[in-house]
């Protein structure tokens, strides 16, 4: 199972960031079947993970082939599938500034609040 | 196909912080900056190993009508299901890049993509079924297990998922091996016939020598290979070679010895005229192997256009509904 898809996360304030899929799906010749994105989740509980990807005239049909390609060796309870084109994905030259996770702020992590001493649970 | 491909030189720093994301063995993933000849080495490698996939299915095809029990049978048909599967992975990694399937099996259809020379030999007897599973798809895992590490993520996936289905093929193939080769005489001499002619083709799977391999240095130097032809060769040889002395079947090559020093077994010299001839178009099947694979996709025409015409349909009434 892949770990990740690549820019998965979906920023919509990036209109101007897709993911390479989608720009094929808008360049496919008309008589190709479109490109849809497969998600498997493995068990209960966990997350849908991107697995790969494929063409099919339609969802119902997406489906069916996700099954056949993706879940045909079990290990798998659930399917998504999500037209290439409807995702959108941040870009890569975001992945400093957008991505910053603030580690220089202080006050975003527990130990930079003090509590009285012997107080538990807190 | 909207990604921009210029023939102007590309800029030094992106070449630089390419490099640089490379030696850091970092994944390159399909928006990321690459250059435009590593782009066009992937999708060399990758189309070629996709059709590889779905070649291959022809081969083993053959036998299934005449696998010689149900066992064998369901065996036979669940890996051939597994191989279109791996195509359809290494296809849809290949799409990332910027290409589309449809262009890619064009260049198969018409001749002008290679596939993996294996695949244009015969499968004579029911042995040949096992010696494949267990030499070709022997010869894969080794590829492939290397290949999951490449630096390029959606090749390197789908290598994984690949891998984790693709040791039964090689179980199994070893299997039908070690039964003929226990059975009467003449189930062994079939089985080492098997072994004679398919030998040679195997070690020829893993590509020109390290010294007449015009993109070797730079798939390294990338990261898309992480060792050569010839040291994934060696490894091939090391693994099998014990294997056949296991069920007493001989391989044919007199030079074969090992080196106690390097533990490697040194074989003989391997006919790269053969070889050449192969990947030119001119092995024993590869005629026939396009011929079936037009064939299929000519007959299988009626299929995608119904399918086509089925969603259309859908979609008009769909629209009709909300109007």
């Amino acid at each position: 199972m892949a770990s990740t898809i690549t820019n998965q996360e979906l920023v919509k304030e990036h209109p101007s960031a897709s993911t390479a899929v989608a720009e094929q799906a808008s360049a496919l010749p008309s008589d190709e079947w479109p490109l849809w994105e497969v998600f498997t989740q493995s068990e209960q509980g966990a997350p849908h993970e991107h697995a790969g990807s494929l063409h099919a005239v339609d969802a119902g049909q997406a489906l069916q082939n996700a099954r056949d390609v993706y879940a045909r060796r079990g290990g798998v309870i659930s399917l998504w599938v999500v037209p290439g084109g409807a995702i959108t994905a941040s870009t890569p030259g975001d992945s400093g500034p957008f991505f910053d996770p603030g580690a220089d702020k202080a006050y975003r992590h527990p130990q930079f609040y003090k509590v009285p001493r012997g107080v538990r649970g807190v | 196909m909207t990604q921009t491909r210029t023939a102007t030189p590309e800029d030094p720093a992106k070449v630089a912080a390419f490099e640089a994301r490379i030696a850091a063995v970092e994944s390159i993933e399909p928006n990321d900056w690459m250059p435009e000849k590593y782009r066009r080495q992937l999708v060399r490698m990758m189309s070629q190993h996709a059709h590889s996939e779905i070649v291959g299915m022809l081969p083993e095809g053959n036998w299934i009508t005449r696998a010689p029990s149900l066992r064998r049978k369901i065996s036979l048909i669940a890996k051939v299901q597994d191989e279109a599967g791996h195509g359809l992975y290494i296809y849809c990694g290949a799409e990332t890049l910027g290409v589309d399937r449809a262009e890619l099996i064009g260049q198969l259809l018409d001749g002008t993509a290679k596939y993996s020379s294996i695949f244009n030999y015969p499968t004579l007897s029911w042995a040949d079924i096992g010696v494949i599973g267990w030499f070709v798809d022997g010869a894969a895992i080794v590829n492939q297990t290397i290949l999951a590490k490449a630096s390029y993520g959606p090749y390197a996936r789908a290598m994984i998922r690949v891998c984790k289905e693709e040791n039964f093929h090689k179980r199994q193939g070893y299997e039908i091996v070690a039964t003929l080769a226990n059975g009467t005489p003449a189930q062994k001499a079939m089985v080492q016939d098997a072994v004679d002619r398919w030998w040679w083709p195997s070690l020829m799977m893993f590509g020109p020598s390290d010294t007449d391999s015009p993109n070797t240095a730079e798939l390294i130097r990338w990261k898309v290979k992480r060792k050569t032809n010839d040291e994934l060769r060696q490894r091939f040889v090391n693994l099998t070679v014990p294997q056949a002395m296991a069920v007493n079947l001989t391989l044919p090559d007199p030079d074969m010895t090992f080196n106690a020093e390097t533990e490697n077994w040194e074989f003989g010299a391997i006919d790269w005229d053969e070889f050449n001839q192969v990947i030119r178009g001119n092995g024993p099947c590869n005629r026939e192997r396009l011929e079936a694979r037009r064939k299929a996709h000519d007959e299988g025409a009626w299929v995608r256009e119904a399918a086509n015409a089925y969603a259309a349909k859908q979609r008009a009434s769909q629209a009709s509904e909300a109007a």
